[in-house]
Parts: C-alpha cells; sequence; structure tokens
C-alpha cells in the first residue's frame, strides 16, 4: 500500500528523542494520544466558542465588561488550539517553536497596539472636519 | 547505569541533573553529539523538521499580515462615512454555523494526521476529506453572506469601515479556499504516491496550515462579529 522504505519513522533509531521537534509534530506518540488531544482540543473550544457567543449577548454581563470577556476568551481559546492542535509545547525539543511563536506574536502586538495607538492620536489632533471644509474655502 | 552500585540518592541526583524538566530522555546533562540532530558540528536537522519548521516561520509572517488586516480594521472601525455599520453587517446565526464547520473541520484535520501517524491511509484520506466538505461548507456560507450584503447595497467602496471588513474577512475566505485546493492534492498524492518520506512532510504541513487558519478565524468572529453586536 505505502512506500515504507521511504519512511524514517518506522526505523526510529534514526529518530533522537532528544532531537528538536517540527511545529505540529510528536514524532513518539501513538494515534491514541493524537486522538486524545484532538478531542481534548475539540471539547475545549466548544465550550470556550458557546461561552464566546454567550457572553455577546448576555444582559446580565456589565456592558463595557463584554468586549474584555471576548478577547478573553478569544486568546484562552488559541492557546488551546496551540497546545492541543499545533502540540506547541514547552519542553526542551520545542524550544525553536516556541521562540519564533513568540517573535512572531511580539510583531503583531506591536503593529496592532501600534496603529491603534498611532491613530487615535492622529485623530486626535486633528482639527474637526467641519472646521477644516471651511478653510479650506 | 545504576548497576554502578551508586548510592540511590547519587542515581537520583543524575537523573534530575539529566531530565530536570522529567521528559523521559536528557534535556540537558552530558550527551554525546547525535548524527544529524543540527547539534554542533554533527551536520544539519532532518528534513522533516526543517521542512516544518521552515513553514512554520512562514505561517508566522502569514500571520502578521493578517495582523496588517486587523490593524486596519481595528483603525477604520468607526469610519462608516454615515453607512451601515457593524452592527448592519453581522448576522450571529450564520457566524455561528461558520465557526462550527471551521472548528469541526480543524478537528478532523487533526484526526487526519492521527491516521497519517498510524500509516492508515482510508481513515486520512476520508478525514481529510470531511475537512475538505467542512471548508467548502465555511466557504460557500461567506460566499452567500458576501452576496446578500452586496445585494443590500453594502459593498466595499462604501466606506472605510467596509473596506477593512470586507479585506479582513475576504483574505481569510481566500485563504481557506487556496488551503482546500491543496487539501485535494494532497489527496490526490497520498493516493498515487502513499506515505512517502515527502508526502509526510507535505501532510504535516498541511496540518499546521489548516489549525493556523482556524486560530485567525477566532480573532474574526471574536473581534469583527461578536464585537461588532456589542453596541
Amino acid at each position: 500500500m505505502s512506500d515504507l522504505e521511504y519512511d524514517p519513522h518506522n526505523y526510529s533509531s534514526v529518530l533522537d528523542a532528544r532531537e528538536d521537534h517540527a511545529p505540529g509534530d510528536e514524532p513518539h506518540e501513538s494515534a491514541g494520544h493524537w486522538v486524545l488531544n484532538a478531542n481534548l482540543g475539540l471539547g475545549l473550544s466548544v465550550v470556550l466558542t458557546a461561552a464566546a457567543f454567550w457572553a455577546a449577548q448576555a444582559d446580565i454581563i456589565y456592558g463595557p465588561a463584554i468586549p474584555v470577556a471576548l478577547v478573553v476568551l478569544a486568546i484562552a481559546q488559541m492557546g488551546v488550539h496551540l497546545v492541543f492542535f499545533l502540540h506547541v509545547t514547552t519542553g526542551p525539543d520545542n524550544t525553536n517553536n516556541v521562540l519564533a511563536l513568540a517573535f512572531g506574536v511580539l510583531v503583531v502586538f506591536l503593529i496592532v497596539a501600534g496603529s491603534i495607538w498611532i491613530m487615535h492620536n492622529l485623530d486626535y489632533n486633528m482639527m474637526p472636519m467641519d472646521e477644516l471644509m471651511r478653510m479650506a474655502r | 547505569m545504576s548497576d554502578l552500585g551508586l548510592p540511590a540518592s547519587a542515581e537520583a541526583l543524575r537523573r534530575i541533573r539529566e531530565d530536570p524538566h522529567r521528559l523521559g530522555h536528557r534535556a540537558h546533562g552530558p550527551q554525546e553529539p547525535i548524527q544529524g540532530a543540527g547539534h554542533g558540528v554533527t551536520g544539519p536537522a532532518q528534513k522533516r523538521i526543517i521542512v516544518a519548521y521552515g513553514f512554520w516561520i512562514f505561517l508566522l509572517s502569514d500571520i502578521v499580515m493578517f495582523a496588517c488586516f486587523f490593524a486596519a480594521f481595528a483603525v477604520q472601525r468607526g469610519a462608516t462615512a454615515g453607512g451601515p455599520g457593524p452592527q448592519d453587517v453581522v448576522e450571529v446565526p450564520r457566524v455561528a454555523l461558520q465557526t462550527a464547520a471551521l472548528l469541526l473541520s480543524s478537528y478532523t484535520c487533526g484526526l487526519s494526521f492521527a491516521a497519517t501517524n498510524a500509516r492508515n491511509k482510508l481513515w486520512t484520506q476520508v478525514f481529510l476529506l470531511a475537512t475538505g466538505l467542512l471548508g467548502l461548507a465555511f466557504v460557500a456560507m461567506e460566499v452567500q453572506e458576501f452576496v446578500s450584503l452586496a445585494s443590500c447595497g453594502i459593498t466595499p467602496q462604501r466606506s472605510g469601515f467596509l473596506t477593512a471588513f470586507f479585506g479582513l474577512v475576504g483574505l481569510h475566505g481566500l485563504h481557506v479556499t487556496v488551503g482546500g485546493l491543496w487539501l485535494l492534492t494532497m489527496m490526490a498524492q497520498l493516493q498515487v504516491k502513499g506515505f512517502r518520506r515527502e508526502i509526510m512532510h507535505r501532510l504535516l504541513c498541511f496540518n499546521l496550515f489548516w489549525h493556523a487558519l482556524d486560530i485567525v478565524w477566532i480573532g474574526i468572529f471574536t473581534i469583527v462579529y461578536l464585537m461588532g453586536t456589542v453596541p
């Protein structure tokens, strides 16, 4: 059926436990471990997603707290996906993957927060539009 | 090792030093270099690790691109130019269905890789097919949303907010569409070539790509849709 002689994982002596893990990969685990991880990831994601959709229209939550709750739930769910679907761990065999991820998160944070900050500042300092139109005339 | 006659405490100390995180293998401590592990002078790491790590870097740069679109959306959120605002665009039941479809497709994608690791071609193909169908349902719902919005005169050129909205959501939909095409070619390659090494690399990369798309969608349904319903 398959071309097994090309498959290094069938000769585990080729792979050493001390090697780095590729992101999304856990070469020494059985299929049951993968299925368990997928089930846990799905279960936690369903709970967090349902909580987010509920919180968005809940009357019993203080209004300004709803966006904060939504952001917290979203970050939690991203964490669940990273751990259970992408198999990112804190082990030494994942250091390279986690460092790359941390750099990516830093750049994302700089882009989003920096844009909002700068544009809000510009908006705040800009002359009101009707005033501007009157001067242009 | 233990037959050296070391006292139990010395043995425990050695284990703690060599395996401080109790991973069942040595993390630090004395170790001889392994061939092909990328440690020191022993040559490059395995191709599987290099390929997946390179794809990981690509995915992170892709997410940086999404971050630019998210930043544009956050800045343009109030720029409705008197036209429809976030509350007029969002239809929560459809978004819930889209979220369910994409989350389930992520789940079946994970299961397909479990089957791949077990070298089971039939179940790999079944779960890949399920992933593709769920992805197709997601894209179909998004197309239907865009068409119904356009029929109400809600189009990207109407305002800065709508440009950012269609840009961000459409970019994600484009990624899912391209990912679906990739998935079809992977199914064909797997069928014809079997579990060859390079096919395994590609399946691993596809798995990463699909899960990353779901992570981006979490940001979209939270920030674009659910926050749009909050007054």
